[in-house]
């Protein structure tokens, strides 16, 4: 049988091919003090591959996200992308990584077109002209080319979290990380989100990793989801078979109910 | 026990932060849009509150030296002592304190904010190290406009003083004889001395901000806590420092 080809990544602002990346996650663990963040978690994203972590809040999903993206340092086990180690200076310069922050993370004394801007400024990814093209079709991509002189003060969640994803996009990433990207926006720019990340994914292949605990996002658009919970992973597998869950903690993650009687807060840890 | 460790971290990232930031002094060139508005901020905005301080504290001194020195027939060298003492220690320590106070304070609040929303993070990820285009321009143009404003100050103070002594009956000393007490007992060097203080307290004021405001965690309460924390520590910084300067210059 022929070896299989890794997915050609295809640039979305330059059009040109290069191969996608994958994520291997290898026994991580991150403790903050006593606590436990993540517990020897493994797991791997193929390339070309829509991923979903989902689970509660506090479960670890974020953490996770910024240790693949090199801002926390593991207490044990790793985290490779394409076989490098995430946390070695070159993989950053060698790989284009893109993170969508839960809040934008927008530069907020620099216009929509100069957040844009300012990774190939920085990097010197050709002249202004050039730039100037790549900002403007990225703008292009998300909808956003009369919002190109505005501040992030004057957009609204939902423009910010499109412009976070237009600047994640000039940076013509191999991967792309994106930190609750439907968080505080109503059904339909959810959607609409899920939607740019799903085209993004079919018609570019950029390895995405999507952190959510939104339940339409996950079924709608992962190839697979994972699952933690406690900082453990406790489901890897296919959005398909969490339409039935056999684990209660799952169907009750998935599928809540508001129980009067018995009150889940009661419960609750403090 | 536990402050001593947090005075090692500070100092530790402090002293990080200015190595790595070293290593970019070659992107300086390309970064002059950057290195021009700082300056705009640290020279020109801080130069007004400057200028009243120090015609102020030229004033005040004078007034007080003129009182003494009357009494033991020694008020031609009034000029000489405003002179003197505004070059080689007040210019440059006002300057320093008000940089601290009004620019240093700025610098951390838009750190730590920039910290705090996760701005630092986004750089990070972006791969532009933020000891580069945050860090960077602010110690270059500190260490260019700290000089302008230690030398504007010094004027500012001599020529309060020399009001002074012209309007107030009790000194009247013309300002020929004031401004010939003060070239006659001033070297170059004290004016050299003074700039240089001024040089090295700007530049630790402003590594001190740029370190607080990076190191900064939590929320829109640790901004706050931050910024108080980084005038403070500069404020300190900067006498603890005068002295030892001081000492070493002399």
């Amino acid at each position: 049988m022929p070896a299989m080809n890794p997915p050609i990544h295809r640039n979305p602002i330059t059009a040109v091919e290069s191969p996608a990346v994958g994520v291997t996650i290898d026994g991580l663990t991150k403790n903050f003090g006593k606590f436990q963040a993540l517990k020897n978690v493994s797991f791997s994203v193929e390339p070309g591959e829509i991923f979903v972590l989902m689970g509660p809040s506090g479960s670890g999903k974020s953490v996770l996200l910024k240790h693949i993206v090199g801002l926390e340092a593991a207490t044990s086990g790793r985290v490779l992308i394409n076989g490098q180690d995430a946390t070695a200076e070159h993989t950053l310069e060698r790989i284009r990584i893109a993170l969508v922050f839960q809040a934008g993370a927008l530069f907020n004394s620099l216009s929509v077109y100069d957040n844009l801007a300012l990774y190939p400024r920085e990097h010197r990814l050709g002249d202004e002209a050039s730039i100037r093209d790549k900002v403007m079709r990225a703008l292009q991509i998300l909808s956003l080319e009369n919002s190109a002189q505005k501040f992030p003060s004057e957009l609204s969640g939902g423009m910010r979290k499109r412009v976070a994803i237009a600047r994640a996009l000039v940076m013509e990433p191999q991967l792309m990380l994106y930190d609750e990207p439907t968080s505080e926006l109503d059904p339909v720019m959810g959607a609409t989100i899920s939607e740019i990340i799903a085209t993004l994914k079919d018609e570019y292949h950029v390895t995405t990793i999507v952190v959510s605990h939104d339940r339409e996002l996950a079924l709608g658009i992962a190839d697979r989801v994972g699952i933690l919970m406690g900082g453990e992973l406790v489901f890897l597998g296919p959005p398909a078979s969490l339409r039935q869950p056999t684990d209660p903690r799952i169907a009750d993650f998935f599928h809540p109910r508001i129980d009067l009687k018995n009150p889940r807060f009661k419960n609750l840890e403090t | 026990m536990k402050q001593l460790t947090h005075f090692l971290e500070g100092f530790g990232s402090a002293v990080q932060l200015l190595f790595q930031s070293a290593r970019y002094v070659g992107t300086l060139p390309r970064q002059r849009a950057r290195f021009i508005d700082q300056c705009y901020v640290i020279g020109y905005t801080t130069l007004p509150i400057v200028a009243i301080l120090c015609f102020f504290m030229g004033s005040v001194l004078a007034l007080q030296s003129g009182y003494s020195m009357e009494n033991f027939g020694a008020k031609q060298f009034i000029g000489s002592l405003v002179g003197l003492s505004f070059a080689r220690e007040l210019g440059p320590v006002i300057v320093a304190i008000l940089v601290a106070g009004r620019v240093g304070s700025a610098i951390t609040a838009e750190l730590a904010s920039m910290k705090v929303y996760q701005e630092v993070d986004a750089l990070v990820t972006m791969n532009i190290p933020p000891a580069r285009i945050l860090v960077l321009p602010r110690l270059a143009a500190v260490l260019v406009m700290m000089p302008v404003l230690a030398i504007i100050g010094n004027l500012i103070g001599w020529f309060g003083g020399a009001v002074v002594c012209k309007y107030v009956e009790s000194i009247a000393i013309e300002p020929e004889a004031y401004f010939s007490a003060l070239r006659r007992y001033m070297k170059f060097q004290d004016v050299g001395t003074g700039l240089m203080k001024a040089e090295i307290f700007g530049f630790v004021v402003v590594l001190i901000c740029c370190s607080i405001g990076l190191n900064t965690r939590g929320g829109p309460r640790e901004i706050g806590a931050s910024v108080t924390k980084a005038v403070v520590v500069s404020l300190i910084s900067i006498l603890v420092l005068d002295y030892f300067v001081t000492k070493a210059l002399m």
